[in-house]
């Protein structure tokens, strides 16, 4: 098991490693290639009056007509050690770990996302709850009353939470819920936990009930299909033979074997929102990570792309972790080795 | 607004919105017909377009948390860092300018009044030389006196543009400055008393390297709101603003909210520019476009910032719920979108080739791209109807392109059956791709054929269209372009991009205008002290632009705006062509 691990935390770094030298060359390497000058670059962060002699002072500040592969280790070596910056009245230290400055806000770009986690943090909790609650439970209905109105109905509204997106379902609630019938917050009214939680629930309640619907019906779809082949197992039939209640058969033979592609797409899906719920975040005015990326996107301020890319992808790759260490739990016939 | 009709129209817009997303045709609804503008209201009253020309819900009553909100961060609330019309015109609230814009609807706007000075400029050396007198009594938020010393200072430390790239060159290239100073933090000891003097702490004089009768424009910008060296922290400054004006920051969150209130050390006896009537300023950054217009329209929040107009899908809601419309305000910009006739790629070298292609377009089509009438006049011309100098021009038909013309001037040119070129647009700009497919089926018809290019914003000027090198090599002929007024004259708007030397090897917003004439009338403009001569002077360089065909004016733009509800004096400035932001209150 230890050995398990280590060696998958081993494979994780390496994943990093790859992620972000990938990311790099798309920014960094891809670009030149195509004739774009670290002059061109730099011209993007600067005013739209600058001059040549500006814009060539800016790129050197930003270290652009360095070699690619220095500036890659230079970025790294922030990472591990921390990098100096120059506020121009002065010199200050960034400490590690350092994902460099914004080219556009002149922020530093780690502090900036630990800020914005909490709300995406906050953002894929409660709404991860509820769909998954909400869909296991539709979806085991379902298929325990597989043709009946309950499930012709429930697979309809799942077709139609998988089929619109969050930015439409998301604009919707709000108006007719918050500006309509002032029944929820409005978009932005984020509240963090640590001051006040039932502000915190009241502000996130639309963000997660939205999200939410888009999860839950894919969850559903995926938990009755599993349920339904599972239910047809010989074993189901030999427990039902052994004379067991049927609460135990659904939960401990039935539910127990279908929850295993559930608790993949759970971990991936997880790791993927906490690297930003970019769509609901912009739809609801949330100042978390998927608005981070965003912007950064926009304005192609590549510190704080790198530094969100990064961020992203060492939660997938953590959650791929736990995923793989719940199928020994979930699945006993699943050994670590 | 009962309630049911918001949910129905705020539905409405989202599924509006939401449609025109799925669409994806690439272009935007134009705006429906009859949103031409109507008589004003009453001075204090309501109604459409009441804000262009009086000052609505006219109060002087204090307190209160004005709730303003944008969809993106600006560049910076640094005084000496920022180059955005809203920036210049919301920093007005914490910091002071030597001089600044009356707070008045209108035209009036665009007035210069004294700010921290006593007086405008006294002009001397035939306008190379420019005296300043502070008010007595002016503090910042720590309690600390305002010296001219720290107006000079701000003025200097924002020259160093390796550290603020943001803001504007004036000053850089107007002030006669010592070939030995490079910037207040690597050459400090330079002495700097050529570019500007302190003879003593109230006292502060301008030495420009060429005469400007205009230069209380260039006191009017950011760069004169004092900075005290001590608190300086260069880029980081924008953390921590010391506030001169009447609000100070309380927060300071990039990109997420700003808060300021009441600065103690404001005296209103030193400021009769301000009113400073709310308690509190909370403002929101990055909060969703369409969700910003929802909550103005419900009252959640009481103004946009950005002031650029409501986004398409309230557009239609604000049009058909005559409410709405009763609230909403719908003004030209000083900002003109256009395309540029780059005459470096033959055959549009010769002039009646240019002219060919003015005369072919269709310029209706053209305002329908660019979002109809409620979203741009026809323009005649480059400078916008709100500066100073503009004439209305009537060189080229306004209507849906002349083919006849368009085939004589071709023939003139030796192009009787036409030629192709290239034409570049911003690709993330839906209105450039309905403009430049507008400009492929009008020009089509008279043998024109257009290849369309688009790019990415971020790069159009830097890397492409504004790039001399790759225009000439790609035979770019055709070029979607726009520009705003640093400040509503002839200078702020034209200077930068009729100006041929202001062309360098990328990053060049004028791309087609290199004419000598013109040239030399921007010379003749500078040095004019009468502001009505200087005026007419830009007005003969804008005809002189116009003759060259040198550029396809689309559109003067404009935006319809809402006004919050329960804002006081609420109206649009000539300065920014937006609400000002100097007078506003709540009730």
């Amino acid at each position: 098991m230890v050995t398990y691990i280590i060696r998958r935390l081993i494979g994780a770094l390496a994943m990093l490693f790859i992620v972000s030298a990938v990311t790099f060359s798309i920014f960094f390497v891809v670009p030149r290639l195509a004739g774009v000058t670290a002059d061109d670059i730099a011209n993007r962060y600067v005013g739209r009056a600058a001059t040549a002699e500006t814009v060539v002072a800016v790129a050197e500040k930003l270290g652009l007509h360095d070699p690619v592969v220095v500036q890659y280790g230079r970025w790294v070596k922030g990472i591990f050690v921390g990098a100096d910056y120059d506020y121009g009245s002065g010199v200050e230290f960034c400490p590690a770990p350092c994902f460099g400055y914004s080219f556009v806000t002149k922020q530093p770009v780690w502090p900036d996302l630990m800020d914005r986690l909490p709300v995406t943090l906050s953002l894929a909790a409660g709404a991860s709850i509820i769909w998954l609650i909400v869909g296991v439970s539709v979806g085991v209905l379902s298929a325990l009353r597989r043709g009946s109105i309950f499930d012709r109905g429930a697979m309809i509204i799942a077709l139609a939470g998988v089929s619109l997106p969050p930015f439409f379902t998301g604009l919707v609630a709000l108006s007719i819920l918050s500006y309509g019938l002032g029944i929820t917050a409005p978009g932005g009214a984020y509240v963090p936990l640590s001051e006040d939680p039932v502000q915190w629930a009241y502000s996130l309640i639309l963000p997660w009930l939205t999200l939410a619907f888009l999860n839950a019906a894919a969850y559903a779809r995926l938990t009755r299909a599993g349920m339904l082949d599972t239910m047809g197992e010989d074993y189901i039939r030999t427990a039902r033979a052994k004379g067991l209640k049927e609460r135990v058969v659904i939960g401990k033979h039935g539910l127990r074997a279908a929850l295993t592609p559930i608790v993949t797409i759970f971990g991936l899906d997880v790791g993927i929102l906490i690297g930003g719920a970019i769509l609901t975040e912009n739809a609801f005015s949330l100042q978390g990570l998927g608005k981070y990326a965003t912007t950064a996107i926009a304005a192609q301020d590549l510190p704080k792309i790198m530094g969100f890319t990064m961020l992203a992808a060492f939660f997938i790759v953590v959650a791929n972790l736990i995923v793989d260490l719940l199928y020994a739990v979930v699945d006993p016939r699943v050994r670590l080795s | 607004m009962k309630k049911k009709a918001l949910v129905v129209s705020a539905a409405g817009a989202v599924l509006a919105l939401a449609l025109s997303a799925c669409g994806g045709g690439g272009t935007e609804t134009p705006a429906a017909e009859g949103g031409g503008t109507s008589a004003p209201a009453a001075a204090g009253a309501a109604g459409f377009n009441a804000g262009l020309e009086n000052v609505t819900n006219p109060s002087d009553k204090k307190g209160g948390t004005l709730k303003m909100a944008v969809t993106e961060d600006w560049d910076s609330v640094d005084p000496g860092d920022t180059y955005y019309g809203m920036s210049w015109n919301l920093l007005r609230i914490y910091g002071r300018p030597l001089v600044t814009y009356n707070p008045a609807p209108g035209a009036k706007g665009r007035e210069l009044v004294p700010d921290l000075a006593e007086s405008l400029g006294q002009m001397s050396d035939e306008g190379k030389t420019w005296t300043y007198k502070l008010r007595a009594g002016l503090k910042f938020e720590d309690g600390s006196p305002i010296t001219s010393k720290d107006v000079k200072y701000a003025v200097l430390r924002q020259l160093d543009k390796k550290t603020f790239v943001n803001g504007p060159t004036y000053f850089n290239d107007w002030l006669d400055l010592p070939k030995d100073f490079e910037s207040v933090y690597t050459t400090p000891d330079v002495n700097t008393d050529s570019a500007i003097e302190t003879p003593d702490d109230s006292t502060i004089v301008f030495h420009l390297n060429k005469p400007y009768a205009g230069f209380d424009n260039f006191a009017a910008l950011p760069a004169t709101v004092p900075v005290p060296q001590a608190k300086d922290t260069g880029i980081k400054y924008r953390d921590h603003v010391i506030a001169s004006g009447p609000y100070k920051f309380e927060t300071v969150e990039a990109g997420k909210t700003y808060t300021l209130v009441r600065n103690e050390q404001w005296d209103q006896a030193t400021d009769p520019v301000r009113k400073a009537l709310p308690d509190k300023y909370e403002i929101s950054l990055g909060v969703e476009g369409n969700d910003l217009d929802n909550r103005i329209i419900a009252g959640d929040l009481h103004v946009d910032i950005a002031g650029s107009g409501v986004q398409p899908a309230a557009l239609g809601t604000i049009q058909t719920t005559p409410e709405l419309k009763e609230r909403a305000d719908n003004p030209v910009a000083a900002r003109t979108w256009y395309i540029s006739i780059l005459g470096d790629v033959p055959p549009l070298d010769n002039i009646e080739c240019r002219k060919a292609v003015i005369l072919a377009s269709d310029r209706v089509g053209l305002q329908n791209a660019y979002g109809g009438q409620l979203a741009g006049d026809i323009a005649t011309s480059l400078m916008p109807p709100s500066i100073g100098g503009w004439k209305k021009l009537d060189l080229f038909p306004t209507a849906s392109g002349d083919e006849a013309k368009a085939k004589e001037a071709l023939t003139a040119c030796g192009q009787p059956n036409g030629f192709e070129t290239t034409m570049t647009f911003r690709a993330d700009r839906p209105k450039e791709v309905a403009a430049a497919e507008s400009m492929q089926q009008a020009l089509a018809k008279v043998g024109i054929k257009l290849t369309l290019k688009g790019f990415p914003t971020s790069e159009y000027f830097t890397a492409y269209a504004g790039k001399p090198a790759y225009t000439k090599a790609n035979g770019i002929g055709l070029a979607t372009n726009g520009w705003g007024a640093d400040w509503n004259d002839g200078f702020g708007f034209l200077s930068q991009i009729i100006d041929s030397r202001t062309i360098r090897e990328a990053g060049n917003y004028n791309l087609s205008i290199k004419d000598p004439a013109v040239d030399a009338l921007v010379d003749q403009a500078f040095a004019e002290q009468d502001t009505a001569a200087r005026d007419a002077i830009w007005g003969q360089a804008d005809q002189k632009v116009m003759e060259g065909a040198y550029v396809l004016p689309a559109v003067y733009a404009k935006g319809l705006l809402i006004r919050g509800k329960g804002v006081t004096n609420q109206f649009i400035t000539g300065a920014f062509d937006m609400y000002d932001y100097l007078a506003l209150g709540v009730q």
